[in-house]
């Protein structure tokens, strides 16, 4: 049987949807019998070596290269499915969108941030600018908002059982319906 | 003389009394209907439009809706689920519910319905992410009407129950909104004991008790463990119902 090839990544979120992946324990190595990682924190690939079945996105988009990333995989994956609330409505990052209907929000925000206030030390008013830093957008976008996504696995982050069931499904060839027991928006 | 008649609900023979409504009706055969305004103890009002059914062909809320002798109801197939699911899709984003830092969750009854209801699919509808006030000023309880629905059901308790008209919408279509009878919630008789005020009348995290916080842990919160409607599936039994194929 021919290994599906897998990608992952991790957009504006914080790294908890893998670590959940990782809380697959040892159901990992039985899916690795079935599975290949291609592109992904866990191999430290950075570029797409062929074209993946699979597609599963963390976090959504708060800065360009979160955009051009996640166009890179839907470009190069077959199903591509957002995990976690980031992903799918914006999650903690998103709060930030409570500024935009100001004038100016993206210079509202990281006033916000970096403005010398009574918890910020910042006395020459300097906010992060290196050509080094991919530039902020002006709001949080989710990620059916930049590309077509097929699937959502909800949860922040969802339960390695969710993703489990999901995975397993997709190797099976099985519609990939979570069970009402394995929805969580928490 | 009160007799009872039959409704036929997706093939099951539910007896009813004349005055019930659909809901009632089927409550006491333990047949669930999806439900957010309505709750126990106050007058249904059929706005949340999520217990829609096909009586006899035309859409209506069975909450609202007496049950008639002999009428054939469609509940639980696809095409209802679909339009549930719609509307409590669209409930989650109009409002902002960023479940993960919500006190609410585990408990919101908003959210334990998309679970029922199987919500996962990939977004069609843009997320409104409104701004609307948090008002803190109260010494007991926090409004955040981003989580607001508009389920009424605040405005009913206080009005029904307490004697009082401490809530009340403002505003139209898709401007309207929670406001309270005063300046703030601190201004208005909102006080210890209020029904409006009390566990289980608001439905989602826009009523917060202050000083609770997440205090009960995940996986022993209310909808942790089981569905919502499980606990009127689990009332009569579903087992009892004689459907009409059997017969
Ligand atoms: S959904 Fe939760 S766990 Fe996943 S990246 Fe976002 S904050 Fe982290
Ligand atoms: S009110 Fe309910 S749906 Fe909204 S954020 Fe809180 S738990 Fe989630
Ligand atoms: S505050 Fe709560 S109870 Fe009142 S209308 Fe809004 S959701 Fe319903």
């Amino acid at each position: 049987m021919k290994k599906l090839r897998l990608a992952t990544t991790s957009l504006a979120g914080c790294f908890g949807c893998h670590m959940s992946l990782l809380d697959m324990d040892e159901r990992l190595i039985d899916l690795l019998q079935f599975i290949e990682f291609d592109r992904s924190p866990l191999t430290d690939f950075k570029t797409f070596r062929q074209r993946c079945d699979i597609g599963l996105v963390e976090g959504g988009c708060c800065n360009e290269e979160n955009v051009r990333v996640l166009r890179a995989f839907r470009e190069n994956c077959d199903l591509l499915i957002a995990i976690g609330q980031c992903a799918i409505m914006g999650g903690l990052p998103v709060m930030r969108n409570a500024i935009m209907h100001a004038e100016q929000p993206l210079n509202e925000c990281l006033q916000t941030a970096y403005a010398p206030s009574e918890t910020v030390w910042n006395p020459a008013c300097r906010i992060p600018a290196d050509a080094e830093l991919p530039l902020l957008l002006d709001k949080v976008y989710t990620c059916a908002e930049v590309v077509k996504i097929d699937y959502q696995i909800p949860g922040c982050p969802p339960s390695a059982d969710a993703l489990w069931y999901v995975l397993n499904a997709a190797v099976q060839g099985n519609p990939l319906d979570l069970p009402p027991e394995l929805i969580r928006y928490d | 003389m009160s007799t009872t008649f039959t409704i036929h609900v997706d093939g099951a023979a539910i007896p009813a009394r004349p005055g019930q409504t659909i809901m009632e009706a089927c409550d006491a055969a333990g047949l669930y209907i999806p439900r957010l305004c309505d709750v126990e103890g106050l007058a249904p009002q059929g706005s949340c439009r999520v217990c829609t059914v096909r009586d006899n062909g035309r859409c209506v809320s069975a909450c609202t809706q007496p049950a008639m002798p002999e009428a054939v109801i469609e509940h639980d197939t696809e095409s209802m689920n679909r339009y549930r699911r719609d509307l409590v899709t669209m409930l989650l984003h109009e409002g902002n519910h960023l479940c993960p830092g919500c006190e609410a969750s585990g408990r919101c009854e908003l959210q334990a319905m998309a679970y029922r209801l199987g919500i996962t699919d990939s977004n069609r509808l843009p997320y409104l992410q409104p701004v609307r006030p948090l008002d803190a000023s109260h010494p007991l309880w926090v409004l955040d009407t981003n989580r607001c629905i508009f389920c009424s059901r605040c405005i009913r308790a206080s009005r029904e129950q307490d004697g009082k008209n401490v809530f009340e919408y403002v505003g139209r279509g898709i401007h309207k909104r929670l406001a309270v009878n005063g300046n703030h919630l601190a201004d208005t008789s909102a006080q210890e004991g209020d029904h409006a005020m009390s566990d289980g009348i608001c439905p989602v995290g826009c009523i917060i008790r202050k000083g609770e916080g997440f205090s009960t842990p995940i996986g022993q919160r209310r909808f942790d463990k089981h569905l919502i409607g499980e606990e009127i599936e689990n009332k009569s039994g579903r087992s009892d119902l004689s459907t009409e194929e059997a017969q």
